[in-house]
């Protein structure tokens, strides 16, 4: 019973996946692993944030077509991402291109780390060097001396 | 003890500052865009991307990019699915009234409903290509309907808007361009 339930889950999964890729045949099973990893790469242009793989917009149908249309052409997966960003721009593809435009964004987390050491640093030297001043030997001494009283 | 911290002496305090400024200033800007849908052009000052594709009127006439040459002329992308393509239609058959050229890009469409919607709403395109497999689409970087495209004499894309050509997007944007690239070439 157990066993039909959790294949029904899978199934309703299953039928979701499929409606949502076109059934594009191909010579074999690497191009079809290819594709697939390509379409989920790639963003859909027209649905914010869904890649192409899950997006039934007529853009994302045309571009998965196109995708296998230059698999077929023998096309590299990396003429193929470039294809779609001389067309599309920095927006199609998930993991963007390294140029001024995106810099900061590349750079930018590793920027705040670095100066997040640098405060860090400077706080741990500044709060050393504050301890050691305020340490008044005859202040520490009177104290000393007092304590040593109390035990006498 | 706190008291004593040296809170202005201390130079470095500043940059976190500095940091939290800067970064209000980078979202300020990016929440403030006009709409994260409108993707900029690829194409912008570029040649107008190679074609060869049936004319919607008649198939066996073949057209290509150089029937854009010679004039600044609008590539306007529609489609009869296309909701907002019967909004803007008012304002280009004014526009070409006015004496623009429109080219047609028939996207992803049926012939017969696009002759139709044609018979209908009047038909004040130069002519249409047809775009059935969104080939040409896809290398202008459409992803939707309605698109227009300014297009220079000499068959360079100068200006992309996305979504419809009201009178005020022809007013305010479009129309100058035109007004410029004419001067220019004239």
């Amino acid at each position: 019973m157990m066993n039909i339930t959790y294949g029904c889950i899978l199934l309703l999964f299953a039928s979701a996946c499929l409606a949502s890729i076109d059934a594009h045949d191909f010579p074999d099973k690497q191009m079809q692993l290819r594709h697939q990893a390509l379409i989920g790469e790639l963003r859909c242009p027209q649905c914010l944030n869904t890649n192409l793989a899950g997006s039934d917009a007529m853009i994302a149908r045309d571009l998965r077509r196109e995708v296998r249309r230059l698999l077929m052409d023998g096309k590299s997966d990396n003429e193929i991402l470039s294809f779609m960003y001389e067309r599309y721009g920095d927006f199609v593809l998930y993991t963007p291109r390294l140029h001024m435009g995106t810099i900061f964004l590349w750079f930018g987390p590793l920027l705040f780390f670095l100066a997040a050491i640098l405060i860090f640093l400077s706080i741990i030297k500044n709060r050393r060097k504050s301890i050691r001043q305020e340490v008044d030997r005859e202040e520490l001494a009177a104290i000393l001396r007092a304590h040593a009283k109390d035990l006498d | 003890m706190w008291a004593r911290l040296p809170v202005i002496k201390n130079k470095s305090l500043i940059i976190p500052l500095l940091l939290f400024f800067s970064l209000a200033a980078l979202l300020w800007r990016s929440f403030s865009l006009e709409d994260p849908s409108l993707l900029p052009s690829q194409l912008l000052d570029k040649p107008f991307p190679e074609f060869n594709l049936e004319d919607l009127h008649s198939s066996s006439r073949i057209r290509n990019a150089n029937d854009l040459l010679g004039d600044v002329s609008l590539v306007n992308v529609w489609a009869t699915w296309c909701v907002n393509c019967l909004i803007e239609h008012p304002v280009l058959t004014r526009i070409a009234q006015g004496g623009v050229t429109i080219v047609g890009l028939n996207y992803n469409d049926d012939l017969q409903k696009a002759l139709a919607w044609l018979d209908r709403h009047g038909d004040p395109y130069s002519f249409h290509v047809r775009d059935n497999n969104g080939t040409l689409a896809i290398d202008l970087g459409v992803y939707g309907a309605p698109e227009t495209f300014i297009i220079d004499e000499s068959g360079i894309i100068r200006y992309r808007h996305i979504g419809v050509v009201t009178e005020e997007v022809w007013a305010e944007k479009l129309y100058p361009i035109i007004n410029l690239l004419r001067g220019k070439s004239a």
